[in-house]
């Protein structure tokens, strides 16, 4: 299959959102989801076609060139030129990280897709208003995801992580007359946006500094270490330059990084994703727990040998994502809300990704590669591609649960799993697969990461190692808390059931991926420099975190499994840390503060009252004296002859009687 | 007793006070219009009286007396029309109540 056919893999999803956004109110509901699913699953089958011509191709089709995978550029025309050299343009380039994603997101989408016609069929009863609205939207959703992947630039790059923040928007609005989502909506696109704001000045700096926007030349296949090369010589001529004491390459690379810490909830910006659960749960599922979050990760990926240059940046990235891990972590193992849970669990496991990639550069200030240098990479890929696949399973689940008992808290759950069978198995396979263990998919890209971390240092590995712990436990919980823990309470008029095959369908497709997903050979696949990196099992590591693993079901297993009063004692006993983790360590409550409180009350206040009384005051001054003297002024302009000629005369004779007294003096 | 120059000069000035009297006191445009009659019928002596007995050789000072006679004639006309129209308009020729173009 030519790599040509990655445009139309873009082109689909965008005709497919005109087409159902515009004729979409002329159909029916099931005409359009199904032209919707029909449109998806083209789109899916033409990005496997691709993504397996990209990594396994041979003859006319094959990439690689002396053992190391190339970056092909597709498509590639000017859009704006700026100046001579610097270039924006908007096209297709296909590398080891945008083949995976495409993968990806096409497989969670059709998952989506299928899902919805079965979940946005009905809303408590009644039939779902909006129903093509909605599928517009995840059209032009995945549209705007596969464009940021496939970009060629980083000018490309924004403009579709503002379009995918658009989007987002609109999904999460999406049912518009429940405040709360529209406090969600605008939540989070303000927060992406703010973050944005960090990532364009970040543009601006670096392509001020290298002269352009391309990640790869123009020269049709180049490697990817030619764009490193660029990268050195541009770091090398704006290394000299420093501002506050940092270089401006250091700054520009954490400029962006802020911007792709918006987009995948970082801790101080993660505020909006648990808020975003207001949205439908299968775009939770899509939006944010498997694609649109893992931009900012996918962003620093493809930035990497920019990165792996500038440790300062690095540094900065690995703390917050150590930080970000361990704090997400603490509050999913206490929220009473399964979407807010995994919403924690979700940027939980990002943090993940993004420490991964941050200790990646491990102990080289020089660029020099080395044996196991880029295992954080690899690792990082490696477990966006298992996580998109588990955590979509576990919403779609979410979902399914909360369409039975129409309740997203786990206190109206409880003991489904001898309702809903398939459901429950799926959620445990999800489980085990986010608590690493093996085969599950979770457990081989979360041992790379762990063994990256180990690399870096040992500090590192046993934080990560511990949060890999908590993960367990509060997976576990979540699942004992819905499927155990006590007999569920039926309601006569409904009991909770397994859902229509086309939402059980998607949940056992995601369970078979979840469980192979692992084997897949990522480390011949996905590396930063296209060659292949020759890792093996760390049977040391591998063997502690899946013991840590089992200690963290253990636990969750003594606690919840059964009802008992475990739980609440051990509420009882450290009620301040339980009820600060379930407030969220009062991190929204801090932005309220800061933004009601200090921004509002303390710079706003006195400015709006300096603008109203002084800058408009003084405005309203001059307009006003105007006003009053043209108002004196005005009896003057009287119109009538007779007091003209009064005036006249009486001036004449004035000026008479002036000059004859002058005279006769 | 020879006529001299103050004796025409002073009821011309008579006269011309008349007129202003006339045009700032009295609120009927006719009353108006003939005062500024009387006002330039004042200036026309002094034209004619001024050409007599500054310049007797020279004649410009009659011809613009009569070029003036002429011209006020006409202007009469124009104004006396204006006033009838205004009075077929409002049946009023009270200056004072004549002000819809004001402001």
């Amino acid at each position: 299959m030519p790599l040509n056919l990655s445009i139309a893999v873009v082109a689909i999803p965008l005709f497919m959102f005109f087409f159902l956004g515009l004729a979409g109110v002329k159909m029916s509901r099931k005409l359009t989801g199904v032209l919707g699913v029909l449109g998806m699953l083209v789109t899916t089958v033409l990005a496997y076609g691709v993504a397996f011509t990209y990594f396994f191709g041979t003859g006319d089709g094959q990439v690689t060139a002396e053992g190391v995978r190339q970056a092909v550029i597709v498509w590639n025309p000017d859009w704006l030129a700026f100046t001579p050299t610097l270039v924006a343009r908007m096209g297709i380039a296909l590398d080891p990280i945008a083949a995976m994603m495409l993968v990806v997101i096409t497989t969670i989408s059709l998952m989506v897709h299928l899902y919805s016609l079965g979940y946005m069929s009905d809303h408590h009863g009644n039939p779902e208003k909006g129903f093509q609205r909605f599928y517009a939207d995840l059209a032009l959703f995945t549209f705007s995801m596969l464009g940021l992947v496939v970009a060629t630039n980083l000018f490309q790059i924004f403009i579709f992580f503002e379009m995918v923040g658009v989007s987002s928007y609109l999904l999460i609005g999406f049912y518009f007359h429940s405040p709360a989502a529209i406090h969600a909506s605008k939540k989070a696109f303000i927060v992406t946006r703010l973050a944005d704001l960090f990532f364009l000045l970040g543009i601006m700096i670096l392509s001020y500094y290298t002269g352009t926007f391309d990640f790869f030349n123009q020269n049709g296949m180049v490697g990817m270490t030619d764009s490193m090369d660029a990268a050195k010589a541009a770091i090398g001529s704006a290394g000299a330059q420093t501002f506050m004491g940092c270089s401006v390459m250091a700054w520009a690379l954490t400029f962006i990084f802020i911007g792709g810490a918006g987009k995948s909830a970082m801790y101080p910006l993660h505020i909006w994703l648990p808020d975003a659960m207001e949205g439908p749960t299968p775009v939770s599922a899509l939006i944010h727990a498997a694609t649109m979050v893992v931009a900012g990760v996918f962003l620093v990926a493809r930035l990497f040998p920019l990165y792996v240059i500038e440790q300062g940046a690095m540094d900065i990235i690995c703390v917050v994502g150590a930080f970000t891990a361990f704090y997400a972590a603490a509050i999913a193992c206490v929220q009473s809300d399964i979407k807010r849970a995994l919403a924690f669990s979700t940027i939980s496991q990002i943090a993940f990704m993004m420490t991964s990639l941050a200790v990646s550069s491990a102990d080289n200030g020089l660029i020099e590669i080395h044996e196991g240098y880029g295992l954080g990479y690899m690792a990082s890929m490696f477990h966006l591609f298992t996580h998109a696949m588990f955590k979509a399973l576990l919403f779609l689940c979410a979902g399914a649960i909360i369409h039975a008992v129409h309740s997203n808290e786990n206190k109206d759950m409880h003991g489904l799993h001898k309702y809903m069978p398939i459901t429950s198995f799926a959620f445990l396979i999800g489980c085990l697969a986010i608590a690493g263990i093996p085969p599950f998919a979770g457990f081989w890209s979360k041992d790379e990461i762990l063994v990256a971390c180990y690399e870096k240092g040992l500090g590192w590995g046993l934080w990560m190692s511990a949060v890999a712990g908590m993960t367990a436990f509060y997976m576990f919980r979540i699942y004992f808390l819905i499927f155990h823990w006590k007999e569920h309470k039926v309601h006569t008029e409904h009991k909770p059931a397994d859902q229509v095959w086309t939402m059980t369908l998607p949940l056992i497709i995601l369970s078979v991926v979840s469980i192979v997903a692992g084997f897949v050979p990522m480390h011949d696949l996905v590396t930063w420099d296209g060659k292949e990196l020759h890792t093996q099992l760390n049977w040391v590591v591998a063997g502690s975190s899946v013991a840590i693993a089992c200690v963290g079901i253990g636990l969750a297993y003594v606690m919840y499994f059964k009802e008992n009063p475990l739980p609440s004692k051990m509420k009882n006993s450290m009620n301040g840390l339980w009820t600060a983790a379930y407030h969220r360590f009062y991190m929204d409550e801090l932005y309220q503060f800061i933004t009601h409180k200090v921004i509002f009350k303390a710079i706003c206040v006195p400015i709006a009252w300096f603008d109203r009384k002084f800058i408009d005051g003084f405005m309203n001054m001059l307009a006003d004296v105007t006003n009053r003297a043209a108002y004196g002024v005005r009896r003057m302009q009287s119109g009538s002859i007779q007091s003209y000629v009064y005036v006249y005369i009486m001036g004449a004779l004035l000026i008479a009687v002036v000059s004859i007294v002058c005279v006769l003096m | 007793m020879d006529l001299t120059l103050l004796m025409y000069l002073v009821p011309s000035l008579i006269m011309f006070g008349c007129g202003v009297y006339g045009f700032l006191t009295r609120k009927n445009m006719i009353a108006i219009m003939i005062s500024l009659e009387l006002m330039l019928n004042s200036v026309d002596i002094n034209f004619v009286v001024f050409n007599r007995y500054l310049f007797p050789l020279s004649n410009e000072g009659m011809f613009f007396t009569l070029f003036a006679i002429a011209i006020a004639a006409a202007e009469t006309a124009l104004a006396l029309a204006i006033i009838i129209n205004v009075f077929r308009a409002l049946k009023n020729v009270d200056i004072t109540e004549i002000n819809k173009l004001k402001f």
